[in-house]
């Protein structure tokens, strides 16, 4: 009978060319691009600021254009059309080119930024030269690889942006979420850190955003001199830096669910959803990717926990006179607040959690632990049998660089646009860990409404199987779910809504579903 | 252990399976013809469309079926025989069962047209449509144009998808508005507009007389009752579903439009059960078609049968009546009654509201004495389920409704309300009225 398999889609040889400005768009965008490779290659260009200029508007407005192009001239609405048919959506050939490229452009970012251009002594070569005007009227500085990375990141989260809020130009939700990631990205991470840098000149390069554990390094060594030199603003940095951990993430993910950072302000956020929108349905839905993701990203967590741990610990002192803070009231302090919130989650909230309660423990276990290894097996500059410096590097390549970057970004093609968000970004892990716990946030399932059609599990980004709840008309409490949206926009017949609300009857675990008359549905006797 | 065998693999037939397994640990069999795993039969026309792909319209993963011990047979039943308590495929196995369930759904409706039997005709209702509809329309080359007949869910939907192909379709609606035989004048009215505005042809009060063939006997042409010939290269016919049920004739199983059942949803002959498209109700409940063909209907009888089977006798009571359906970018809820002009009731009075955009709308039918809130069609602003039904138990009054309609939207945060707006037509009109 059938001749389709089980994963392509029926046949499909839709009409997938692009119109004629779309492709006059992409000209001009390749355009700029092609300026950025040929200074990769050292072609000297005689005006840099000219040629930066011209390659940064070419793709900005190339972007913009081809957004333009698609969606204007169509009515508002959901614009899904020929996703699965088209070769760069759905991991065929330009799928690949592009994977690889973008992979490509991170090994040589994050481990031979020699290739890009940088130079130990001297002047920059190559794109980073190109970049040094623009870096020098910010913050008075020759650019870096990172200063380049910076500069493309914020442009493609405004370009894209644009694109993104012409095609949901119908939902309100999405156009304000991505004004505001539009708005985070060129002010907090790029300009600000910029600015401040030629303000003072001793404070570190802060985006002050970038919240711990995603800035891992937030606590090392170098860093805290720094903001300690920088005096007044310094100190109220790191206290920022501190109070964001402990008192303003947990208010606001309270309030609003993770979404207020994963949707709305941070920058691997916003960069998935802008240029990584074209990806979102790549993510993988089976019930084993989600087991995979629970491992992988409460691992990092534990390894985050531990690796800051130990840095922060190897450069404290023993002796209570010089500072207060010891390496032992510093251990004992990190295991007692664990504790303190191991106990009251078990207490407290154990029936919620359910299997989550079995990585939360074996975590914290294994945490516990290696607080323990901490204290006994740490010789002079080590901790445990590491120095704390090759935990920090060894973290720093694995997850800083190959995980957030190479695969995270680099593989948007590939696995979809928020592999890191979901596998491996500690942040997530722990603001996903308060919205499961004590969040006002959820999904709200409209009643009996679901027709089961299968949209929102398929252009969820993070793979969460958002129609088994919704057909059973279960809310939906998922600790991965950064509040997109896009499963309620996509839903053909209303029935998703993402809302704050009260705790209670915040998860419906009954499926009754609404419609059978469940009051008047009365159990008759004798069967006939 | 007991044999439980069910006949279709939809909606009805996968509910009933599902509860019954999770009650109890009787033996179940899940017969198909049409897919081997159960899929979303609303989700086609996303397929098509590319939106998503045949995987992703399936709701449980393959070891789902598995691992909650549900045999799935692939198949034709040609024949019951309730006396043997066998069935019989077409490819001469058979199979025993100690209670049967018939879920076997709908297929298109036609009216006997000249033509249909050549390959470009086609209906939108299983998987073979589709890939039929694939072969002969997979882009606007081989299918420069195409006819659909019948202005319904189905003819919207398929209007939709060939769009998106580039594909021109003429759309022949019988009546003088979209779907108006369900739909109040004002809606119908603006779905038509908004129905062309996608660069449909749309046809009102035109009919479809025959398909002509050319000298292959390929589709070339529609000819209208009007004499018209519409050069087309593919025919869609949406005039409706009727149930799946030539295969019982002759088994003793009573049947009229569908198999008819009671309330329990046992057919004429003790141990058989329907659900789903293909049920009948020998007495209608309230102002519910007997046969309901609406996806979360054969759901709840799929829930409420496997309650019976598994030693609760439960009858279907369907609540208040919902529904939902989508024309292009424009949604559409429903909640209660709201009639149409051809069907409506002599004490029912509507309440209309147009927004000026012209793609948003909504109607709230009360009743004319008493003002007592009948009902509500609602488009292009979503409407939250649980109040409605709240608000139909409580025999609220159509102006309670409307003042507080805020507390029913279900649109996404930060949409624009339009509940003001609302409210000050509404009182326009009841001054008018009583003035
Ligand atoms: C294109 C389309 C869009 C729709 N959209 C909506 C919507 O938006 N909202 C809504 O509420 N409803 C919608 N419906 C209606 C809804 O899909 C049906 O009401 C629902 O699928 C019925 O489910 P069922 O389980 O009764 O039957 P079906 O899903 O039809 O399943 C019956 C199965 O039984 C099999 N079968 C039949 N006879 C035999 C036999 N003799 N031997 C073996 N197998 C057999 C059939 O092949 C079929 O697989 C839509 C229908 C279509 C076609
Ligand atoms: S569940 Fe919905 S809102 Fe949450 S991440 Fe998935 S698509 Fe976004
Ligand atoms: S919630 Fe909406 S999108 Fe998801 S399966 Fe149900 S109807 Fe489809």
């Amino acid at each position: 009978m059938s001749t389709l398999s089980r994963d392509m889609s029926i046949g499909g040889q839709p009409p997938q060319s692009l119109n004629i400005q779309q492709k006059l768009a992409t000209l001009l965008g390749i355009m700029g691009l092609v300026i950025l490779l040929l200074a990769t290659f050292n072609v000297q260009f005689p005006n840099k600021t000219l040629w930066l200029t011209l390659s940064l508007s070419a793709i900005t407005a190339g972007t913009i254009w081809f957004g333009a192009a698609s969606y204007l001239s169509k009515h508002p609405g959901i614009k899904n059309d020929g996703v699965f048919f088209k070769s760069v959506s759905h991991r065929g050939f330009w799928g690949w080119v592009l994977g690889i490229g973008l992979t490509i452009f991170y090994i040589l970012l994050y481990f031979f930024p020699e290739y890009l251009g940088l130079t130990r002594e001297g002047d920059n070569k190559g794109i980073i030269a190109l970049f040094d005007p623009l870096s020098r009227f910010l913050s008075g500085n020759p650019a870096s690889q990172w200063f380049v990375y910076g500069t493309l990141y914020t442009v493609a989260i405004f370009a894209f942006g644009f694109k993104f809020i012409w095609k949901y130009r119908h939902n309100r939700y999405e156009i304000l979420r991505t004004i505001s990631v539009m708005f985070f990205q060129t002010s907090f991470a790029f300009l600000i850190p910029e600015i401040m840098a030629r303000l003072n000149g001793t404070l570190p390069y802060y985006d002050l955003k970038n919240i711990w554990p995603l800035n891992y390094y937030n606590f090392e060594r170098y860093r805290i001199n720094a903001f300690i030199d920088a005096g007044d603003i310094g100190i109220a940095m790191l206290i920022f830096g501190v109070l964001s951990i402990f008192v303003i993430t947990p208010v606001l993910t309270y309030f609003y669910g993770k979404r207020w950072y994963c949707s709305w302000v941070c920058g691997c956020g916003g960069l998935a959803e802008t240029a990584g929108d074209p990806f979102r349905h790549l993510s993988d839905k089976s019930v084993f990717a989600w087991k995979v993701e629970r491992w992988v990203v409460h691992s990092v967590v534990v390894f985050v926990t531990l690796m800051t741990t130990a840095v922060i610990y190897s450069y404290l002192g023993h002796d209570t006179s010089k500072y207060w803070l010891t390496k032992n009231t510093f251990l004992l302090g990190v295991a007692g607040l664990l504790t303190l919130v191991f106990v009251w989650v078990m207490v407290f909230k154990r029936a919620q959690l359910q299997k989550d309660a079995q990585y939360g423990a074996i975590g914290y276990f294994v945490i516990i632990m290696g607080l323990i290894g901490f204290h006994f097996i740490s010789g002079e500059g080590n901790v445990f049998l590491f120095k704390a410096e090759a935990l920090r590097k060894t973290y720093a390549f694995l997850i800083g660089a190959v995980f957030s970057g190479v695969i995270g970004v680099g593989f948007y093609p590939i696995l979809g646009n928020r592999v890191w968000c979901r596998f491996g970004c500690p942040m997530a892990a722990i603001l996903g860990f308060q919205q499961r716990l004590f969040s006002r946030f959820r999904i709200t399932t409209n009643g009996g409404q679901c027709i089961s059609c299968g949209n929102c599990s398929t252009y969820c980004e993070m793979g969460i199987d958002v129609r088994a709840y919704a057909q059973k008309g279960q809310n939906i409490v998922r600790s991965s779910c950064v509040g997109c949206g896009i499963c309620s926009a996509v839903c053909p017949r209303g029935v998703l809504k993402l809302e704050n609300g009260p705790l209670q009857g915040r998860i419906d675990s009954q499926d009754i579903l609404l419609g059978n008359d469940v009051d008047l549905m009365k159990v008759i006797q004798s069967p006939k | 252990m007991e044999h439980i065998v069910i006949i279709g693999n939809g909606i009805a037939g996968v509910t009933a399976a599902r509860h019954i397994r999770k009650l109890s640990d009787k033996k179940i069999s899940i017969i198909s013809s049409e897919a081997t795993h159960f899929f979303s039969r609303t989700a086609l026309m996303y397929v098509y469309m590319g939106h998503m792909r045949w995987t992703d319209i399936e709701p449980y993963e393959p070891h789902f079926w598995e691992k909650n011990r549900l045999e799935l047979l692939h198949g034709y039943v040609e024949r019951v025989a309730p006396e043997k308590k066998a069935l019989y495929f077409s490819d001469g196995r058979s199979i025993t069962y100690d209670k049967l369930i018939l879920a076997t759904g709908s297929k298109t409706n036609t009216f006997g047209w000249k033509g249909l039997e050549l390959p470009q005709v086609l209906g939108l209702v299983n998987k073979q449509d589709l890939e039929k509809l694939e072969r002969v329309a997979p882009n606007k080359q081989v299918c420069p144009r195409a006819v659909i007949v019948g202005g319904g869910l189905i003819g919207v939907e398929l209007a939709e998808m060939l769009r998106t192909r580039g594909i021109a379709v003429t759309f022949l609606v019988r009546e003088d508005a979209f779907w108006t035989g369900v739909l109040p004048k004002g809606e119908a009215q603006m779905i038509s507009r908004h129905i062309a505005s996608h660069g449909v042809d749309l046809r009102h009060g035109t009919n479809m007389d025959a398909i002509l063939p050319d000298e292959q006997g390929n589709v070339r042409a529609v000819l209208t009752t009007d004499g018209e010939e519409i050069p087309c290269s593919m025919v869609g016919i949406t005039t409706g579903v009727k149930p799946n049920i030539e295969f019982l004739q002759g088994s003793g199983i009573a049947t009229d439009r569908g198999i008819l059942v009671d309330r329990t949803l046992e057919t004429s002959v003790k141990g058989i059960f329907a659900i789903g498209d293909c049920a009948q109700q020998r007495e209608p409940i309230g102002n519910r078609p007997p046969v309901e063909a609406v996806w979360y209907t054969g759901r709840m009888m799929g829930e409420a049968l496997a309650r019976t089977l598994c030693g609760t006798p439960t009858e279907y009571r369907p609540s208040h009546w919902f529904n939902s359906a989508k024309f292009f970018d424009i949604e559409y809820q429903t909640y209660g009654w709201v009639f149409s002009e051809a069907r409506r009731k002599e004490y029912e009075v509507h309440f209309h509201w147009r927004h000026r955009d012209d793609d948003k709308c909504i109607t709230v039918a009360y009743h004319r004495d008493t003002g007592k809130f009948l009902g509500i069609n609602t488009f292009g602003i979503r409407m939250r389920h649980e109040v409605f039904e709240r608000w139909l138990n409580e025999d609220r009054a159509a102006g309670y409704v409307i003042q507080h309609l805020r507390e029913a939207n279900f649109d996404p945060e930060f949409y624009r309300g339009y509940e003001t707006e609302i409210v000050n037509a509404f009182n326009t009109q009841q001054k008018q009225t009583v003035l």
